[in-house]
């Protein structure tokens, strides 16, 4: 749970007349939380998330999808983590999927905040909705904000839109994971990283083309030719296909071991941000492996 | 150590009396008995009650403000002049005021034998912008990603440039700058203010935008903070809590209208601000994308907020339905130079009346951080400081030997009471000294 806040905090009284700064943490100088409160301050909805939540969610998760959960016990019950997962699905039904699990199979259901590209905030509707259901700007302040001070959980992609508008035909490939920008986020908060494998999302939204005009004409990231998007209209969006998902956790990577100020050194950043996604290919293709079933597991 | 005993301010120069945070700051700073002197300069008349301020009118010309800087002695320039608002005034006056005006200021503030050793200038969030890529709380390291792209933004840029530049310039100046966010309140007027007394309040299709306000008196609390405590640097200052603008909507007690289109909403605007809805292009930039500020680093200073983002709203809501009933009844205060130079010269009048340092609120801002008790009673209206004990003469005014004659013919209460004052004004160790004695003696 987040630590008790307060607005109000008693600030050590320096003995000199020196005017220096008090030395506090930065963490108890967070807003309090107020009782009444609609949204939280990153424009979180608690009423709209939980309508979403009981009934879409509920039903993807449980009855369409069938999610299955490996190793929650990897995930912190407490503290500021950063789990990092592949991506994919024409509209990703892998962020819902693995918050949902937390929230579900986790002795401490924490609440994730799904990270997403800046795009949503300037897209109308988009721009109103993403927020309610706990998604936050993927910007680098966000991200050690949440981890740093408010010791949330946060819930990252660094495939990016490289890995959604990827097509059918390259499934379970990993595209490349950015500057590692995500491991020095996690080393400056001193939080630790958590890799999350999931399966399945990419046969339940399948994207057989991109449209690089209608994407122009339309406004949108990228614009998939999937079984049932643009054929039945936005909502073909959620037109996913049953396939078995699976989420598997894996072993967390504490960033407080390597070392001081780790987040400087450019070689070891990009070592960590290699291995994360070295850990998640490989344990991508085992499940896969695993599998008899794209629909029955 | 005695709260005021860090007080770096001892003669004030505002600069912008006659704007609504001018006039407020020096009615603020009037009743700290700490400030020897408060003068205030502006082209226009002020618009507010002054009791000891002197108003010298007098444009933004940087060698007759020089002049008034070096012939008073003024350790402290407050500059509150910023326009933040572009419906404020025309295009090019606004430039003149923010950006030719800044200039002529700091340079009224600069050369090597000037006196002044501080200098607060009031900015805005502004500065940040609204763009889709911002974090959600900027912080005061935070360059800007993109241009200004509105006219007052730009014109904060530069002023902001300038504030930056002089202090680079002038290491020995403490150079304190408070950027504020949306500020909302009973007495300011912002277009904010007007779009939420609309019965219905316009929001653009599809968008949500994230608001953080301030308190107008939180606002004058954090001028007179940097007043009263080194503060190097830049400083937001926002009250707690970012709200969603449906929920600023709902605890006003209105409804949404989302009635500007999400493509083209500046096209949309221009008819509707033929009608008088008045929507200035940096509002239409916070409707999109909205705008969070991390406030930790002011708070870090001992500063604490009396109202968070959300109470601002629920006391402009209280206003907002009280308005329409009180509409009228108070007279508008005239500046009559004659009336007020009589008032502050004339032999006749008696200076040492009671509630000479007549501010409501008096009690509301300590410039040490206040204890909890004196939070608690901060809540409600507290007295003027002056009621409890009238006849006592106010210390800052009489020379030390005349408080030490004074002495024998009180009686202990009005002992502690000159004592804090004394603490709290002009601290002078042989007064302090000489009332310890005289109650011990008592």
């Amino acid at each position: 749970m987040a630590p008790e806040r307060t607005s109000l905090a008693r600030l050590p009284q320096s003995e000199s007349d020196a005017p220096a700064l008090p030395a506090v943490r930065e963490r108890d100088l967070l807003p309090a939380i107020e009782p009444d409160r609609q949204v939280t301050d990153w424009g979180r909805s608690e009423r709209f998330e939980g309508l979403f939540d009981r009934t879409v969610v509920e039903f993807f998760y449980r009855y369409w999808f069938r999610a299955e959960v490996e190793g929650i016990e990897n995930v912190p019950a407490d503290g500021g983590a950063l789990l990092v997962s592949n991506h994919a699905g024409a509209l990703p039904p892998d962020a819902a999927v693995i918050a949902r699990a937390i929230r579900e199979e986790h002795p401490n259901p924490r609440s994730l905040h799904i990270t997403v590209e800046h795009f949503f905030k300037g897209y109308p509707f988009f721009s109103m909705l993403i927020p309610k259901i706990g998604c936050v700007a993927a910007h680098p302040a966000n991200v050690h904000r949440l981890l740093y001070d408010e010791e949330q959980l946060v819930l990252v992609f660094p495939e990016g839109a490289k890995g959604t508008e990827k097509l059918y035909s390259e499934r379970y490939r990993l595209r490349r994971f950015g500057r590692g920008g995500f491991v020095a986020a996690a080393m400056r908060a001193q939080a630790k990283l958590v890799p999350v494998c999931v399966v399945g999302a990419e046969e339940a939204a399948p994207v057989f083309r991109q449209s690089a005009t209608l994407k122009r004409l339309s406004g949108l990231l990228y614009f998939p030719i999937t079984p049932t998007f643009p054929w039945l209209g936005p909502l073909g969006m959620l037109g996913y296909l049953p396939a078995k998902f699976r989420v598997r956790f894996l072993e967390p990577i504490d960033t407080v071991e390597l070392g001081a100020d780790p987040e400087h050194d450019r070689a070891l950043v990009q070592t960590v941000a290699q291995e994360v996604r070295a850990r998640i290919q490989e344990t991508l293709h085992e499940m896969v492996a695993e599998r008899k079933s794209i629909w029955f597991g | 150590m005695s709260p005021e005993s860090g007080a770096k301010a001892r003669r004030v120069l505002v600069t912008g009396l006659s704007t609504y945070w001018g006039g407020r700051l020096a009615q603020a700073l009037e009743s700290f008995p700490g400030i020897e002197a408060i003068v205030g300069v502006d082209a226009r008349e002020p618009n507010r009650e002054l009791a000891r301020t002197e108003f010298v009118k007098v444009g933004i010309q940087h060698s007759l403000i020089q002049r008034i800087v070096k012939a008073a002695e003024i350790d402290t320039v407050i500059d509150t002049r910023l326009i933040v608002d572009s419906m404020v005034d025309t295009r090019g006056r606004t430039h003149e005021n923010n950006v030719i005006g800044t200039l002529n200021i700091l340079a009224a503030c600069a050369g090597s034998d000037s006196p002044v050793r501080n200098l607060i200038f009031k900015s805005s969030a502004h500065w940040y912008g609204c763009e889709q890529d911002d974090p959600a709380f900027f912080t005061e390291e935070m360059a800007r990603k993109h241009p200004p792209r509105t006219p007052v933004e730009r014109d904060i840029v530069e002023a902001e440039a300038a504030v930056a530049e002089f202090a680079e310039k002038r290491p020995d100046v403490t150079v304190t700058l408070l950027r504020c966010a949306n500020v909302l309140g009973p007495d300011v007027a912002t277009s904010h203010i007007r779009m939420f007394s609309l019965p219905m309040v316009p929001m653009i299709l599809g968008f949500d935008p994230r608001y953080q306000f301030v308190h107008e008196d939180d606002v004058v609390h954090a001028l007179e903070h940097a007043a009263f405590t080194r503060l190097p640097g830049i400083y937001n200052v926002a009250g707690d809590g970012v709200l969603a603008l449906s929920e600023v909507i709902s605890l006003l007690g209105k409804r949404p209208l989302p009635v500007l289109p999400p493509w083209g909403t500046g096209l949309a605007v221009g008819p509707l601000r033929r009608l008088g809805f008045r929507v200035p292009d940096e509002m239409l930039n916070q409707l999109r994308y909205g705008r969070g500020l991390d406030n930790r680093r002011l708070k870090a200073t001992g500063f604490q907020y009396q109202y968070t983002s959300r109470e601002a709203v629920l006391r402009l809501g209280e206003h907002l339905r009280l308005s329409p009933v009180l509409a009228g009844i108070r007279e508008p205060y005239r500046y009559e130079r004659e009336v007020e130079e009589f008032l502050r010269w004339s032999p006749h009048v008696r200076r040492e009346r009671p509630g000479s340092y007549g501010r409501d609120d008096a009690g509301l801002f300590d410039p040490s951080p206040p204890t909890d008790e004196a939070r608690a009673d901060a809540v409600e209206p507290a007295p003027p400081r002056s009621a409890t004990t009238p006849e006592l003469p106010d210390p800052g005014r009489l020379e030390a030997e005349e408080v030490i004659a004074l002495l024998s013919c009180l009686d202990s209460e009005q002992l502690a009471t000159l004592e804090r004052r004394e603490r709290f004004g002009r601290a002078r160790e042989t007064v302090l000294e000489a009332i310890e004695g005289a109650r011990d003696l008592g």
